[in-house]
């Protein structure tokens, strides 16, 4: 089975952003506490206290989607740009360490920063979406297509 | 325990919208990075979609003035730039740029048992350890 039907891709992740957005919503309006991925995976490593369970509980939660999704969507997992396992376990260690420098990533910055105008986060996530666009590009051209 | 029940299904929540949004995708995203090449724009419309309904929730919870299960927003109460901000998120660009993963889509693709995640995954610990260790010995 697969989610790519007849509805446009765009309109498919403007859905996916919304229900993104929603998420994010509701565990500020539930817990009081902002969607943030990489500082959820940080609380977990730093064994905080307080937030190492329920941050421990929504991690597992993205990876029963991620079973589910290969089940029953395998398409979304689809990956047409592999790296070469020395690419791919550098990148997540630039990730991993650079997130927790920043103290945030595409969605605590991205989508939560942004959502309430913080300035810091604007700059973040214009500093790691340029970053990105360079590193594509670099990559790009370095490896011989253009 | 509640509070660990309601962040397990927001996060499943969460991730069915990242699949969804095509962001489980890293050539989706590595194409969305891509702007002097073959620009695939889709993920724009996943931060539009995602910051248009949370800025008109975030604006309507903060009138509302306290969580339904909580005692108090939890906000960062930094206001100014500093370098560890910049530089933090300039290393996390390049890295989602090489390999096309943000640490959401990774867990959920780790779920998957797609291998190249589970490899970023594992750079992703290590990473954020380094950072945290060499954090507390400044301390």
């Amino acid at each position: 089975m697969s989610l790519e039907s007849d509805i446009p891709s765009w309109v498919q992740a403007l859905a996916g952003g919304g229900l993104i957005g929603l998420s994010a919503a509701l565990l500020m309006g539930l817990e009081g506490r902002i969607l943030g991925i990489s500082g959820f995976v940080r609380s977990v490593l730093e064994a905080d206290p307080k937030l190492k369970g329920p941050s421990t509980a929504f991690l597992l939660g993205l990876v029963l989607v991620g079973i589910l999704a290969q089940f029953y969507f395998v398409d979304t997992l689809t990956n047409t740009q592999p790296r070469s396992y020395m690419i791919t376990i550098l990148a997540g260690l630039l990730v991993g360490y650079g997130t927790a420098m920043g103290n945030g990533c595409t969605s605590g910055h991205g989508v939560c920063g942004l959502s309430r105008f913080s300035y810091r986060s604007l700059i973040a996530t214009l500093s790691f979406m340029a970053a990105g666009m360079l590193t594509v590009t670099l990559h790009r051209v370095l490896m011989g297509g253009m | 325990m509640k509070q660990q029940i309601t962040h397990f299904i927001i996060g499943i929540l969460f991730g069915i919208g990242l699949l969804l949004s095509g962001m489980t995708q890293p050539g989706k995203v590595i194409g969305f990075l891509d702007i002097f090449g073959n620009w695939v724009p889709d993920l724009a419309f996943v931060m539009i979609g995602a910051i248009l309904i949370n800025s008109i929730a975030h604006k309507f919870l903060m009138r509302r003035g306290r969580p339904l299960f909580g005692t108090g927003f939890n906000l960062p109460s930094k206001k100014d730039l500093d370098r560890p901000l910049i530089q933090g998120s300039i290393l996390f660009g390049i890295g989602w740029g090489l390999a096309g993963f943000c640490p959401g889509p990774a867990i959920v693709s780790i779920g998957g048992l797609q291998t190249p995640a589970i490899l970023f995954g594992i750079g992703l610990v290590i990473g954020a350890s380094v950072f945290i260790v060499k954090k507390n010995q400044v301390k």
